[in-house]
């Protein structure tokens, strides 16, 4: 948008009461329970300042870091979607009158949300779900009053992470759009600054509120330098070659059972996934009858549930259930919403308890691939 | 019996089939008719025929003991009725009974037993229009057994 | 409907109960004076609440030039069903809908038409069988396949002498089990075609019932040299929203709720078939 400046590490905090000022609910990185998660923040000091996060697959551990950076981590088990379209929501409540009963919407004021510390990888998987609830003939209410209001304060990755490979699917490390203000975060032997961009018009007005000065030509060359040196340290890749009918022409093959020997069905991968949107409904009552409601609830297709049709599950071994998440995560994505549904964060890699990776599972169906032909019909006959 | 040829040669079951076969077979055929409720053959019956209908409906039945009999299968114009002679003992499995007044093709199975054992291209011939015929039918018992109509039940 | 918000159903009266056979009956429900003008299209379906115990998504089985009254064929399976069950004419039943895809009618002028059904399959047809029969000369021969469990499971039964009558429709009905008083077909619904005409080559056909029975109906359609672009098929999978958010009705890469329910089956057979897709 226009020329990138520098704000000094102690005016952060400007930024804080700049946006507290304009009535934003700030959320962003703070650590809780061991791990670095989203959520409100009333200052600077909440950031997770001078720690990292050391990721592999099955692992997750906070460890020191040897600076005070305030963004010198990654990515944890929360995502974003848990502030656009919360896990659990009350859609509506119903009254009986007598024989009639009318419906009662729940009409939400949409949270002012600035979210601060959001990735590149994390701008893609909201234009993602974007594509999910907002593109097609009906919209997703809360999504879109939620989406539309909240400002986004990108941070550019200038370390990558172990389970990291947002190269591969081309959706980081630098976020280029997406974003009302993008920082990248600077730290040399005797300062400590950022260097921020604007991506709209109202980000351009944050700025003008804050202490800030035009970036130098060596201020922006450094921040590059940081960016460059996250992407090419990447802790995974996946080839996405010809990944669309690669798995769905091996749909049956028999890697999708050895990695249903190990999948526990956990539903982990889908929860900390920042595309997934599976959710589900249930109708409550009380004890009068008098009064119904119904809620929709984060879902996902690693349920035997999930599938219920007429007495039975359509999709009942893991092995159908792991293969519908991938195949649906990588390659069905593409044909819905003409991208695929994987923005290479690694969560699913990091938070599977038995530490099934993604990027092993795709590698191994392309090695013994025997791809000639379109899956075949089942004929009748026998 | 004459009549009986073009009858036969136009059937999708013998089409193209050689003269001198048809003529076999022509030679083994005769007109039959049925009343409504008449039986063409029951279980247990020795097997010595197979039938095209021409027109009616038969139903193919079993009746259990203490049950009312059921119905397994109809037949109706142009489908072939019975295989029992082509197979030892050459006993009726089950009973067959005209729903409405029907009226069949008869063919003399002992008759093309025989033929068949003494001329084998002949046989492969007859047995490789009779074989599909019987898939069909398999898989239609196979689609009826799986009673895709009904309420699942948990698996 | 009311598009800001999908989630919402909209409260209806219902105009009336019609049992229809001994697990199956018809609900018949008056829609919104807007919606009228949308109605809706043969094949679409919609989703009815019964208060407190939940939403199913029900085909409409009415006649779509008479969109003042929705029609809604339901077989009683399970919990929410059971609870429609239990409403009767002027209780109220929350509707949203209609959604999804529909059976091509107009698009199939100048065709013969094969319509295979299977149980309460029949359903979701009757509406592009009332659409069809109201330009019949639009159409060469109609053909209607009809199989049931038994005779007590067919439905509609009383208007088939109409459509034989007085449209020319070769209707053959076929049960797979039947006792003595039954005069009709016994055997599966595939079992019909010997006998019936139509132009394989210039046939539309549309199928509704069991998947297992739609798989061998299209097996036999393909055989009769019917082309898988002109075959029509329905779909059914677990359905929560109906308009493409909660995942649930997920059949390779379509949503079975807004792409279908209604399919060419060029359109989805590479996966027809596949087990657990």
């Amino acid at each position: 948008m226009s020329d990138q400046v520098v704000m000094e590490r102690n005016e952060l905090n400007g930024l804080f009461t700049a946006l507290q000022s304009q009535g934003y609910t700030i959320i962003g990185p703070t650590i809780l329970d061991g791990a670095i998660v989203y959520d409100e923040l009333a200052s600077d000091k909440d950031l997770p300042e001078g720690w990292t996060d050391e990721q592999d697959g099955g692992i997750y551990r906070l460890k020191k870091r040897f600076d005070k950076a305030l963004f010198g981590f990654v990515v944890g088990p929360y995502t974003w979607k848990r502030f656009l379209d919360p896990p659990e929501k009350r859609l509506w409540r119903a009254e009986r009158d007598g024989k009639d009963f009318h419906i009662v919407p729940e009409n939400e004021t949409p949270p002012k949300y600035a979210f601060l510390g959001v990735r590149s990888c994390e701008i893609h998987a909201m234009a993602i779900q974007d594509r999910v609830f907002l593109q097609g003939e009906y919209h997703n209410t809360t999504y879109k009053s939620r989406r539309e209001s909240a400002l986004i304060i990108g941070v550019q990755c200038v370390q990558a992470g172990g389970t990291c490979f947002c190269v591969s699917m081309n959706t980081g490390p630098k976020a280029l759009s997406g974003f009302d203000l993008a920082l990248t975060e600077v730290i040399e032997e005797n300062r400590h600054y950022f260097v921020v961009e604007s991506g709209t018009i109202r980000g351009e007005t944050i700025i003008a509120g804050l202490a800030v000065r035009p970036a130098k030509k060596t201020e922006v060359a450094e921040a590059e330098k940081r960016i460059s040196h996250a992407a090419e340290n990447m802790g995974r890749s996946l080839n996405t070659e010809g990944v669309r009918d690669l798995l769905v022409k091996n749909h049956d093959h028999a890697r999708w059972d050895e990695v249903a020997n190990r999948c526990l069905s956990c539903a982990n991968c889908t929860m900390v996934c920042p595309t997934c949107f599976c959710s589900t409904v249930e109708d409550v009552t009380d004890i009068t009858g008098e009064h119904a409601e119904r809620w929709q609830k984060q879902d996902s297709c690693f349920t035997l549930d999930f599938s219920y049709l007429h007495g039975g599950s359509v999709r009942s071994s893991t092995r159908s259930r792991y293969r519908q998440w991938l195949t649906h995560k990588l390659a069905t994505w593409i044909d819905q919403f003409d991208e695929s549904g994987c923005t290479g964060c690694g969560r699913c890699i990091t938070w599977c308890p038995v530490a099934i990776d993604l990027t092993e599972e795709v590698e191994a169906i392309r090695k013994s691939s025997s791809m000639e032909s379109d899956p075949p019909i089942e004929k009748g006959k026998s | 019996m004459k009549t009986l040829e073009p009858l036969i040669a136009e059937h999708p079951f013998f089409k193209n089939l050689e003269k001198s076969y048809l003529e076999l077979i022509v030679g083994c055929a005769s007109n039959v008719r049925f009343d409504a409720g008449q039986f063409i053959f029951r279980e247990g019956e020795e097997a010595n025929q197979f039938y095209i209908v021409r027109q009616g409906k038969v139903v193919i039945e079993s009746c259990p003991p203490g049950r009312k009999p059921i119905s397994l299968q109809t037949f109706s114009d142009g489908e072939i009725l019975g295989w029992s002679w082509l197979v030892p003992p050459y006993h009726w499995q089950f009973d067959a009974k005209a729903v409405e007044l029907t009226r069949a093709i008869t063919f003399d199975g002992k008759c093309l037993r025989n033929k068949c054992l003494e001329d084998h291209s002949f046989g492969y011939e007859l047995l490789s229009r009779l074989v599909p015929a019987l898939g069909t039918a398999l898989e239609a018992a196979r689609m009826q057994l799986l009673d895709v109509y009904g309420v699942q039940q948990q698996q | 409907m009311d598009t800001s918000n999908p989630m919402i159903p909209q409260p209806r009266k219902i105009k009336r109960v019609i049992r229809e056979t001994h697990d199956t009956f018809t609900l018949c429900v008056e829609p919104e004076t807007v919606e009228l003008e949308k109605s809706f299209k043969p094949g679409q379906f919609n989703m009815l609440y019964a208060f407190g115990a939940g939403e199913v998504p029900i085909s409409i089985s009415g006649d779509p030039r008479k969109p003042d009254v929705w029609h809604h064929t339901i077989r009683d399976m399970g919990v929410v069903t059971r609870a429609l069950t239990n409403l009767k004419a002027g209780d109220t039943v929350g509707v949203r809908g209609p959604f999804g895809s529909a059976w091509p009618v107009q698009e199939s002028r100048g065709n013969d038409i094969v319509i295979i059904a299977g149980g309460i399959g029949l359903a979701p047809l009757r509406p592009a069988i009332y659409a069809l029969l109201e330009e019949r000369d639009q159409f060469g021969e109609i053909v209607l396949l009809y199989g049931a469990r038994t005779q007590e499971d067919l439905l509609f039964t009383k208007e088939f002498e109409r459509w034989r009558g007085k449209y020319g429709v070769q209707v053959r009905v076929t049960i797979d089990s039947a006792g003595r008083d039954w005069k009709g077909n016994v055997g599966v619904v595939t079992t019909l075609f010997p006998g019936v005409r139509f132009d394989p080559a210039n046939s539309v056909a549309m199928i509704c019932g069991p998947e297992v029975m739609m798989r061998f109906a299209v097996l036999e359609l393909k055989n009769l040299g019917i082309e898988d672009r002109n075959i029509y098929v329905t779909m059914e999978r677990n359905m929560k929203c109906a308009i493409g958010f909660c995942g649930h009705c997920q059949f390779g890469p379509s949503f079975i709720c807004k792409d279908g329910p209604v399919f060419p089956f060029s359109e989805i057979s590479p996966f027809f078939g596949i087990r657990e897709i």
